[in-house]
């Protein structure tokens, strides 16, 4: 009795598993109407459109994990992307992987603003990213004045190099596939990871096992405005095209992705495995919609309402199987 | 005459006797310097540069009809700015607004292709905006989730159902009855949203300051726990506050609806930060417990004659919302590093006198 009562306590500590196989059993659901959706082709593709909401939602995971939020992350990506793409259009010899770097360095001082704004004047990440949220997006209008980079201003190495096909996966989706290998031994095994989550569990705690709270969280505003900032480049090569509107209200889609994921917003609880899934069922969703014949238009109503539903599945979970590491550990 | 006396021996009693250095201040700072440092008063000495920037800046500036046409710009976001502060000040926040109003918006433009006349597509109007507001405050204090979770949510639910409802289509035809609400009169030049608007101020300000209801919400803002222990409902008085919210934004709504005559899925996109920057720039704290009406209401002017200054330069709507985002940081950010200036200076001297 007792142990059938910690085995599905277990299951549901480990909820990536059955949002896992809530994504398969989806995947192989439309597979039987739509035989083609379940092709590698096909998969390939989704994994492709769904890799830099990957990439961020695990770098927004470690943001929301110390107890902070990052709703910039979009306009981030914006300006980053629009940045290398004039860069790119007045000096078209630019090697991609000098573009590369400049993307993720550029990224990751807009994020670096905010972490500052956070550790150093301790203003609520809420207010210091809702407002850098709107200051990034309307420098990206200052830059460009209002005009369009298209394509055929751009040079075909920076178009090239997200696209190129190795193994039948996309460069962008073996970015993704690294950085989630890299993200997730940064979590486990090195001592800023572990740093991290410790100053999301208790940051009462942290500090007097010698953790700075505000340093840390400086730290994953820097990941994940340097994430951002890569991801404004793929983003601008990908769809060959950098505007003002680029991404457009991308960051409720990463929370989204995070708050699925079973991402506590309270901090201290989240894993990068949970922020995959998450924002592998959101691409799931959106790529199924027109296959399955339902207007996009349901897509941003259906987020939300996941949304909603996740977080109460997730108060309700985190209350019956305890908190956070000091439980596992009596076990 | 006599009880100035006993005033004043009250006051000998808790002023300073030169000879002792330890007694309780009865305010932090002199009157005098009290009243100018506060930032109300800050606020008003803003609205007058940004009033006289814009003489400056247009000769039709001046002219009442074009000072009427200024308030529009602001007055519906105002207008949920009232209740917002009430609900920031309870520690909460609510970042559906915007989409509450697509949605209200939507359900009035469905209604009058139903043939509903002007009295039901108000009351639909404000009826779905209590209902969405309901729904937050529900949730939130059911499961005991961060309102901003939520609301993140319930910002694309909300949205995400009028543009099932609308797709990229638009409602328009709204009766000539129902235009006034946003295009009437009232008096002269003075329109009626924004004689709404100073009324529900009045409103406002009675509820937060001289009620009972008031005194709870700052006591749940400063303390929930501590509210609770002394006899609040707080989950309750949240949840009130969550459908005050929600209803305001369908009043809103209703406004903004009747002043540009057409509905889009895409109305009033990124209010939400505008309000809670009228908001947090009237001096409520972002951290709750703290905040009065009247800063609030001298904000929204504030922000309103700079976006109209910035207008009359010919300054797009995207590069205002760097100045509304800097503004943001700014207000809230200023405060912190004066304090901690302040203190710093306090600790040195306190070291070179011991």
């Amino acid at each position: 009795m007792t142990k059938t009562h910690t085995a599905i306590g277990k299951i549901l500590a480990h909820r990536e598993w059955i949002l896992a196989a809530i994504i398969v059993v989806m995947t192989a659901g439309i597979g039987t109407q739509e035989p083609f959706f379940i092709t590698p082709n096909n998969l390939s593709e989704l994994l492709d459109d769904t890799a830099i909401l990957i990439m961020l939602a695990m770098v927004q995971m470690l943001v929301i994990v110390t107890r902070c939020i990052d709703l910039s992350v979009a306009s981030n990506l914006a300006l980053t992307g629009m940045i290398v793409a004039l860069v790119n259009v007045a000096h078209p010899d630019t090697p991609a992987l000098v573009t590369l770097a400049m993307s993720i360095g550029i990224g990751a001082v807009l994020g670096a603003f905010n972490g500052v704004l956070v550790w150093l004047v301790g203003i609520p990440s809420i207010v210091v990213t809702l407002g850098t949220m709107s200051i990034y997006r309307g420098m990206v209008f200052l830059l460009s004045g209002g005009e369009w980079v298209n394509a055929h201003e751009m040079t075909p190495q920076f178009l090239a190099f997200p696209r190129e096909v190795t193994l039948g996966l996309t460069t962008l989706s073996w970015l993704a596939i690294i950085m989630i290998g890299i993200i997730a031994l940064f979590c486990r095994y090195s001592a800023t990871g572990r740093a991290i989550f410790a100053i999301g569990g208790n940051p009462k705690a942290a500090v007097y096992a010698g953790l700075n709270v505000g340093k840390y969280q400086f730290i994953t505003f820097c990941i994940s405005g340097a994430m951002a900032g890569l991801c404004g480049y793929l983003w601008v090569s990908r769809f060959a095209v950098a505007y003002t509107e680029v991404a457009l209200a991308f960051e409720l889609q990463v929370v989204a992705a995070c708050v699925i994921g079973g991402i506590s917003i309270a901090g201290g609880i989240g894993s990068v495995w949970g922020a995959v899934l998450g924002a592998l069922f959101l691409g799931l969703i959106k790529n199924a919609l027109p296959v399955l014949g339902i207007s996009p238009f349901w897509q941003m109503a259906i987020s939300g309402g996941v949304i909603v539903l996740a977080v109460i599945v997730n108060s309700r979970s985190e209350k019956q199987v305890g908190r956070r590491i000091l439980r596992e550990v009596h076990q | 005459m006599n009880r100035q006396t006993t005033q004043q021996t009250a006051r000998q009693g808790i002023m300073p006797n030169t000879q002792h250095d330890r007694y309780l201040p009865n305010t932090l700072n002199g009157a005098w310097r009290g009243r100018v440092l506060r930032w109300e008063t800050l606020l008003m000495l803003f609205v007058v540069l940004a009033f006289f920037a814009n003489t400056q800046l247009s000769p039709y500036f001046l002219d009442p009809w074009s000072l009427s046409d200024a308030t529009f710009n602001f007055t519906e976001k105002a207008i949920i700015a009232l209740p917002m502060a009430l609900l920031i000040i309870a520690r909460d926040i609510d970042l559906s607004v915007a989409s509450t109003i697509a949605l209200s918006s939507v359900a009035m433009g469905a209604a009058n292709s139903a043939g509903i006349d002007t009295a039901g597509m108000v009351a639909i109007g404000a009826g779905t905006g209590l209902l969405a507001g309901l729904f937050n405050g529900y949730i939130i204090t059911r499961f005991d989730i961060p309102a901003i979770v939520v609301t993140i949510g319930t910002m694309s639910l909300y949205r995400g159902i009028a543009y099932i409802v609308l797709g990229d289509g638009v409602y328009r035809d709204y009766p000539p009855a129902f235009a006034f609400f946003g295009q009437g009169y009232v008096y002269g030049v003075i329109s009626f949203e924004f004689t709404l608007f100073l009324l529900l101020s009045a409103v406002f300000a009675v509820v937060l300051h001289k009620t009972t209801f008031g005194r709870r919400v700052f006591a749940i803002g400063n303390n929930p726990t501590a509210a609770l222990f002394s006899g609040i409902n707080v989950k309750r008085h949240r949840m009130a506050l969550f459908t005050l919210v929600g209803l305001f934004s369908g009043v809103a709504a209703i406004l903004l609806t009747s002043r540009i005559g057409s509905t889009r899925p895409s109305i009033a996109m990124g209010w939400e930060l505008e309000v809670i920057t009228m908001v947090v720039l009237g001096g409520v704290s972002i951290m709750g417990g703290a905040g009065s009406i009247a800063g609030v209401f001298i904000a929204v002017f504030l922000m309103g004659l700079v976006t109209f200054g910035m207008g009359l330069l010919n300054v797009p709507g995207i590069v205002m919302s760097i100045f509304t985002g800097m503004l943001l940081i700014g207000v809230i950010g200023t405060p912190i590093i004066w304090r901690r200036i302040l203190q710093a200076h306090k600790i040195r001297s306190k070291m070179k006198s011991g």
